[in-house]
């Protein structure tokens, strides 16, 4: 019923809006065409620095409101971060100004100029100096932000220092995996045709010496406070991306073609906490790549933690080997004939 | 000859008495199957409009989900069914909205219903010729974007949903049948309204190209062609080069779609289906195959809006267009350039780092023909002598979208930034501004400047005016807030974002942008109804020249027929911009240069 009523009402609105227009329009044959243009210059030149001025207002109050609640306010939570935060103001003062300038330019001039029977139009048809002025401004510009942008960018994609930790993420219809190799520091092979949902998600060959102590986790990462990690991404299924707004980097996982990237965190998830007042914040990932119906929903999290913490989840971890093959698992024999509920418990890890 | 033959119906005369014939049209020729540049035109045009009216309403049924997540809408259970089960936009009907909308505004509305309407529209009209190179190419380039749009139109009728995976359609996701729903037939039809739409595409370009190198007045040297018709020179150009190439990408996905090839999957296990056979190909490769057509398709829709806009705003500044050649060289550098940047929206696909900074170096290259052209439009208005037509707003409100956009552009093309912003709403707000909304405000400007030509009636100036103030600060506060969710990381295609403790600190911005949202959609229904009430009812043209321009196209009838003049096509003596020169308002392109007259150009 309410719907019926505000269609109802916006048909109004449009025939009283109609109405209006049209009589304007018999008004304006009765002025005359000049003198009705006239008063439509008016109109529209005064409207445009009205604009100009409203609009610069508007960016005032929305910077206002929204500033608070975009990353910058917050500040990076890695060392690539900063630099891209470093490099983001530099690139918002250079586009700023000429922003600025050209706006007001634009609204100023159409508001100064407008129709004067007594002004004579100046004849310019073209001057060389003034567009190779801006020709050569531009370019100067660029360079200095093309310099600083490539220098950051051989960087991000560049190696990782040599003490990095590595893990792999997979990405599936709607998760995230993560792969730690183990006290070997090698990951096991793997070929997508040995994946198995509940035992071996990500497709692990088992006959690979270095697989046996890999860990598997979903939902969670946990990384340490201050060491490089780097990532390897890969995806089970179609393209995700792993998206880490807190860290100001992303990357695709592409099936079939690995793909890495490398990051330093500086906060703990705990003094993120505190930095922000906010008791629930997470380091989110969150999937940057439309990927299916759940796409929304492809939720991950980072732990960053010190390192002594890290080591104590560590400890915890046991090698999925051993969840896929539980009766090898040295430590689940006792427990067998201790009390068999416990084992499914830790299968289902 | 044998097009004259086809464009008369019977034997065809000398070039000069062409305007002379009786037509014996029925209304099957005249309004249907219509050879008529004018017409075809028109029919571009109303179809696009058709196509901008849906794709709007999907903008504001998915806005209305955005802004209201947790609300539930009885109404749209009745539109929709089962996709809004409870009154609730279900992600599947989210999704397959969303790929919709970009895909109809991209190709049907701002290439087909811009391109399309305007280089048939007035490249024969303002070149001088009687028709295109080959009217018959013509008529069948509409009949099968008329043919898309059918197809198009019908995938959202099947019973799994219309695609659902981004107008950009990435593989496997669009390759996978059991990936998602909209995956399964609803692709298959997107893929063919594709393909027929890229035929249409290039049966048109091949045209425009033909006719405006062939088919040029006496007088009327390339460097005396209007920049419009220069715009939709590099458009056509851009067109045929790279559809092709879209094209035969189209082709493989069918092809690891049906037939079990792999060219782009990949070691590939489907939830509840298991591991695919298919290994060794490429899901990267479908990418580039895709940006080589996607990058020039943005230049695509943004030449002809730039190049309407360098002639309205110069008629209306009452003053020559400043640079006519630097305006044609940076169009030419754009063109250049739109084919060497495609990789600049694959620079988180895992890209060569080193071929990812030659395409940081080529994308920031582009911003200098840009600004060449910012700074051109400016110095035109300085000391002009403006007539605020709505033609000439929506040009100057393309002027301040473009910077906007445009600057933005230099953010995302630098790699180093885009690994932070790629794929969040910061570049949602960049390309609808620069591409979306700047171009639609060039095809405003387009329709209210020549609608007298196109119908032989006025559009209503003050709904012109309504209009125009309405969609410019509508448009701002839609897509200028976006930016600061850009920076908080809140990605595109998200069905809701309150599960995320990082983006859910704008629910309140969201219904803010969802309503403007829906204002602005409701007055360009306004325009609407002015555009189809002023074409019946409409004031009456009583003038040849109604903005005292220069080009040819004023210098037809009123109404002109199937010829476009009458007798003789007028010969061009002069460039189109001579306005203000030596006092005089301005002097036609017909007019021969006069003994005292001074030298430009």
């Amino acid at each position: 019923m309410s719907l019926y009523l505000s269609v109802a009402i916006i048909v109004f609105i449009f025939v009283v809006i109609f109405q209006i227009a049209k009589a304007s329009e018999y008004v304006s044959i009765l002025k005359g065409e000049e003198a009705s243009r006239q008063q439509n210059n008016k109109i529209n030149g005064f409207l445009m620095v009205a604009f100009l001025v409203l609009g610069f207002i508007g960016i005032y109050v929305c910077n206002k409101a929204y500033y608070g609640k975009t990353q910058l306010a917050q500040g990076a939570a890695s060392v690539q971060g900063e630099k891209v935060d470093e490099m983001l103001f530099v690139t918002l003062i250079i586009t700023g100004i000429v922003f600025v300038i050209t706006q007001v330019l634009l609204f100023w001039f159409a508001y100064k100029y407008q129709e004067d029977k007594n002004r004579k139009v100046f004849f310019f048809a073209h001057s060389t100096k003034l567009e190779l002025i801006w020709t050569a401004i531009p370019a100067i510009a660029l360079t200095v932000l093309v310099v600083f942008g490539l220098r950051n960018w051989f960087f991000f994609t560049g190696e990782p220092p040599k003490n990095a930790m590595v893990v792999e993420v997979t990405g599936k219809q709607f998760g995230w995996i993560f792969r730690y190799p183990g006290k070997d520091a090698v990951f096991g092979k793997k070929y997508y045709k040995n994946i198995d949902p509940a035992t071996n998600s990500v497709g692990i060959i088992w006959d690979d010496t270095y697989s046996k102590d890999d860990i598997l986790t979903e939902q969670t990462m946990y990384v340490v406070k201050g060491k490089p990690v780097k990532l390897i991404l890969g995806s089970r299924d179609v393209i995700h991306d792993v998206g880490l707004t807190h860290f100001r980097l992303k990357m695709d996982a592409v099936p079939g073609i690995p793909t890495t990237m490398w990051f330093t965190p500086i906060y703990t998830t705990k003094e993120m906490r505190e930095k922000t007042g906010n008791p629930n914040f997470a380091y989110e990932i969150s999937c940057d790549q439309m990927c299916g119906n759940g796409h929304y929903s492809m939720k991950g999290v980072i732990e960053v933690v010190d390192q002594e913490e890290y080591d104590l989840w560590m400890a915890k971890q046991k090698p999925q080997y051993f969840t896929a093959f539980p009766e090898k698992d040295p430590s689940a024999v006792p427990v067998v004939k201790a009390d068999s509920t416990t084992k499914v418990t830790t299968a289902k890890m | 000859m044998s097009h004259e033959a086809v464009l008369h119906g019977h034997e065809s005369h000398g070039h000069d008495d062409h305007g002379h014939h009786e037509h014996h049209d029925t209304f099957l020729t005249k309004y249907v199957f219509s050879q008529d540049h004018k017409m075809i035109a028109k029919q571009f045009l109303i179809t696009g409009m058709v196509w901008a009216v849906l794709g709007g309403l999907m903008s504001v049924l998915f806005r209305l989900q955005l802004g209201y997540p947790d609300a539930s809408f009885p109404w749209l259970e009745s539109i929709l069914g089962k996709w809004a089960k409870g009154g609730q936009i279900t992600p599947e009907a989210y999704y397959a909205l969303v790929t919709t909308h970009g895909t109809v505004l991209v190709f049907f509305v701002l290439t087909a219903g811009l391109s399309g309407t305007f280089a048939n529209f007035l490249i024969p009209l303002q070149i001088g010729a009687r028709d295109m190179a080959s009217p018959f190419l013509n008529m069948l380039s509409y009949w099968f974007f008329f043919t898309a749009s059918i197809v198009m139109l019908s995938s959202l009728f099947v019973e799994t949903g219309p695609f659902s995976g981004g107008w950009t359609a990435y593989p496997p996701l669009s390759a996978l049948h059991d990936a998602s729903p909209g995956s399964k037939t609803g692709m298959d039809l997107w893929i063919i309204a594709m393909a027929l739409f890229v035929v249409s595409s290039l049966l048109g370009g091949l045209n425009y190209i033909a006719t405006i190198l062939n088919m040029r007045t006496k007088g009327m040297s390339m460097t005396r062609l209007p920049l419009t018709i220069w715009a939709l020179f590099f458009t056509a150009v851009l067109g045929v080069l790279s559809f092709p190439v879209l094209l035969s990408g189209m082709i493989l996905l069918i092809f690891d779609r049906n037939f079990g090839t792999s060219f782009y999957l990949s070691d590939i296990y489907v939830n509840g289906v298991g591991a695919l056979s298919n290994e060794g190909g490429s899901a990267i490769l479908f990418q580039h195959l895709f940006w080589f057509l996607g990058h020039p398709e943005v230049y695509i829709i943004l030449l002809p809006a730039m190049g309407m806009v360098s002639e309205i705003m110069s008629v209306n500044s009452r003053k020559p267009i400043f640079g006519y050649m630097a305006m044609l060289g940076s169009l030419f550098a754009i063109a250049i350039l739109a084919f060497l940047v495609w990789a600049h929206h694959m620079f988180v696909t895992g890209l060569n780092p080193f071929l990812g900074s030659v395409f940081v170096l080529l994308t920031l290259l582009i911003a200098v023909p840009s600004a060449i052209k910012v700074f051109n439009w400016l110095t035109t208005l300085w000391r002009g002598n403006i007539r605020f037509t709505p033609g000439m707003l929506f040009a100057i409100g393309f002027v301040s979208l473009f910077i906007s956009g445009g600057l933005t552009g230099i953010w995302l093309g630098n790699a180093a930034l885009d690994i932070y912003l790629h794929d969040s709403y910061f570049v949602v707000a960049h390309f609808h501004i620069v591409m979306g909304v700047a171009s639609m405000f060039g095809m405003f400007a387009g329709v209210y400047h020549w609608f007298p030509k196109m119908y032989g009636r006025y559009l209503n100036n003050s709904l012109g005016y309504i209009h125009f103030w309405i969609t410019l600060a509508g448009a701002y506060m839609i897509f200028w807030p976006m930016h600061y969710q850009g920076l908080a990381g809140m990605p595109r295609r998200y069905f809701d974002f309150s599960i995320w403790e990082s983006f859910k600190q704008f629910a309140e911005l969201n219904r803010f942008i969802s309503t403007v949202a829906m204002i602005v959609f409701a007055v360009q229904i306004l325009f609407l109804i002015n555009f189809f009430y002023s074409i019946f009812k409409g004031r009456k043209v009583t003038v040849l020249n109604p903005w005292e321009s220069n080009t040819l196209e004023w210098t037809t009838p009123i109404r002109p027929g199937h010829g476009n003049w009458p007798g003789e096509i007028p010969e061009v003596h002069r460039w189109p911009y001579d306005y203000g020169k030596d006092g005089h308002d301005f002097i036609p392109q017909t007019t021969p240069v006069g003994a005292d007259e001074t030298e430009t150009h």
